[in-house]
């Protein structure tokens, strides 16, 4: 089995994934789409909600823990962003980034305490205080805000090595770049002894235990990570999106959008967060430009936002159903079934000689 | 079980002292001492809820007896809990099964592996050489108890979706795959036919004779018990009514009594 193994454990089929990918984010898509609304609109939001719903997929769908919050980390990430590149002399965007992250890490760790305690439900209600506590905390205290007053802040250009990134194209390269790489990162621990600790503590935590996984040290790494994770998104969804900062968009319609999106998109597989955003975000849009183009106007625009809702919530109840593994796993289905055909031997089991 | 063994029973390697466990009012164990030997066989039996299952989940750390002392090697464990037992050796099975039910078979198995694998995760994230160098060396350990275990041909199925005496092979390679110097199996044969227990019973001394591992292991059937076990441990209403080779247990007075159900006073 090693002989499938190129470099580094990766097989050549990963590769292959990688390499059309970053091919089509770097290479095809900006030379192929002109228009700014495409990248400032649907790619730029899109990349920087599926890296939270990464976040979010490392402490829900692989470490098991129901937490509600993703927005407040976000939030810390986005201010802690603006507030490094404006009191630190000479602070690159990439350090802030990081260094965003790492703060709302250590906000992670604090509000992943309560799973120590409880689980499951009571679990989400314990960390929805991640949410209304940072939201509240950066409203409350005008330095975070720099004491302005109007409530909305221009966030700062990007600047790179001396070269600033401002328009749509230049913003979604910077988002994709670090979106690939963090994405990557999460890839390579979800698949190495890191997240298997997590989905033994997911699936049966006992059993974990009783193989020497500390629970208390893989429950609050899954915090501290899926929220660094929720920072970086956070920060990037302020300067390269929103272009300004304001508590309200990291309300807790975001946090729940943002599990949805998980939800949707597959619980454990991080393929699934980007199918979940992409789903998420781009639905409305369908539904609205479908209102415009074929009823021509026809139909009131807040009947169709209504719509959406209805439309979610009930694609999220048959999801919890039929599929909890969501989208992702109808798509393994498909070509699964398809693989089914072609080689019919390699999938049943052989007979055992005992 | 004449011809001589490569790995000759030896010192006390785990020493129950004096243990009771009580749940509010129920006592589920009272004041129970036994030492099992290196590199032993041991059985523990005794009626439904004599407190078998209490007993092993005390001596894992996941129950916490109020009374008596659990050691180790010789190491008296204060600061008891399932991970540092872990730690110190000491692998086991569930009764009702505790697999990983959404991972394969290898990354169950994997996971078992877990005290082997030292690297942290900023060096799984960047897959730097010592990350990938560990994973590499433990997957290869893992297809070996695999092919051990004669389970190849489900190695990447999740294992929630395997019939029940598969899983409990499952469970046994994890526990294998920890490389402890003692083994708890709760109920490693129950619910399965005779075919599958002959094959479990086949493994286990397969083990014990290869490693040397001593195994402690909770068990129903008595004609598997006296079979492979070593020694026996006989326990009803939560106290050691019975303790010896299975030959002189068998014959215990009081073993027979508690099995055959006489009136206590």
């Amino acid at each position: 089995m090693n002989s499938n193994f190129l470099f580094m454990g990766y097989t050549r089929s990963d590769v292959i994934n990688l390499v059309v990918v970053l091919a089509v984010a770097l290479i095809l898509i900006p030379l192929t789409i002109e228009s700014d609304y495409w990248y400032a609109s649907i790619l730029i939001p899109w990349l920087c909600l599926a890296l939270a719903a990464v976040g979010q997929q490392i402490v829900m769908g692989y470490a098991g823990q129901l937490a509600l919050g993703a927005a407040g980390f976000m939030a810390a990430g986005a201010f802690a962003c603006f507030n490094l590149i404006l009191r630190v002399p000479y602070m690159p965007f990439p350090v802030a980034l990081m260094l965003s992250g790492l703060i709302a890490a250590a906000f992670g760790v604090l509000f992943g305490l309560p799973s120590l305690r409880v689980r499951g439900i009571y679990l989400m209600v314990a960390t929805l205080a991640s949410q209304f506590f940072i939201v509240w905390m950066i409203d409350k205290f005008g330095w975070f805000k720099n004491y302005d007053t109007s409530g909305i802040i221009t966030a700062q250009d990007i600047v790179i090595f001396g070269k600033p990134f401002t328009t749509p194209l230049e913003m979604y390269l910077v988002v994709v770049v670090v979106v690939a790489v963090l994405t990557i990162l999460a890839i390579n621990m979800t698949r190495g002894s890191t997240g298997r600790s997590w989905m033994a503590v997911r699936d049966m935590d006992i059993a974990a235990e009783s193989m020497g996984i500390s629970l208390l040290r893989t429950k609050l790494q899954a915090f501290a990570i899926s929220a660094f994770f929720c920072g970086v998104a956070g920060a990037l969804f302020a300067f390269t999106y929103l272009k300004s900062l304001e508590p309200v968009a990291f309300d807790i319609k975001l946090s729940f959008k943002i599990l949805f999106m998980v939800i949707l998109g597959g619980l454990g597989t991080i393929s699934g967060a980007f199918i979940g955003a992409a789903f998420i975000l781009l639905f409305p849009v369908v539904l609205n430009s479908l209102g415009n183009n074929v009823f021509h106007g026809a139909i009131d625009a807040t009947i169709i936002s209504a719509a959406e809702q209805v439309v979610f919530g009930a694609l999220i109840i048959v999801f919890m159903i039929y599929e909890p593994l969501g989208m992702t796993k109808l798509w393994e289905n498909v070509k699964q079934r398809f693989r089914f055909k072609r080689e019919p031997k390699a999938t049943l089991p052989k007979p055992q000689v005992t | 079980m004449v011809e001589a063994r490569r790995f000759p029973i030896g010192e006390p390697i785990l020493e129950v002292k004096n243990i009771s466990l009580r749940f509010g009012g129920v006592r589920a164990i009272t004041d129970t001492s036994f030492n099992v030997f290196r590199h032993e066989i041991r059985a523990i039996i005794g009626p439904n809820g004599a407190g078998k299952s209490s007993l092993l989940n005390c001596i894992n750390g996941i129950y916490k007896p109020q009374e008596g002392t659990i050691a180790l090697n010789g190491e008296v464990l204060d600061k008891i809990s399932p991970n540092i037992v872990a730690r110190k050796g000491l692998s086991r099975t569930f009764q009702n099964l505790a697999l990983f039910k959404r991972m394969s078979v290898l990354d169950n198995i994997l996971v078992g592996r877990k005290l082997h694998m030292s690297a942290n995760f900023l060096e799984v994230a960047f897959r730097l050489p010592k990350a990938v160098h560990e994973e590499r060396e433990n997957r290869a350990k893992c297809e070996e108890i695999v092919e051990f275990l004669e389970i190849s041909h489900i190695r990447d199925t999740p294992v929630g979706r395997l019939p029940y005496g598969l899983q409990k092979k499952v469970e046994l390679g994890r526990a294998l795959a920890t490389e402890a110097d003692i083994l708890l199996l709760d109920e490693p044969m129950a619910g399965m036919n005779v075919e599958e227990k002959r094959d479990m019973c086949r493994f286990i001394l397969k083990v014990n004779d290869a490693f040397g591992t001593t195994m402690v292991l909770i068990e129903h059937d008595m004609g598997v018990v006296m079979d492979i076990s070593d020694n026996v441990v006989v326990l009803d209403y939560g106290k050691v009514i019975g303790d010896g080779p299975p030959d002189e247990v068998r014959a215990d007075q009081a073993v027979i009594d508690a099995y055959l159900g006489v009136a206590h006073d």
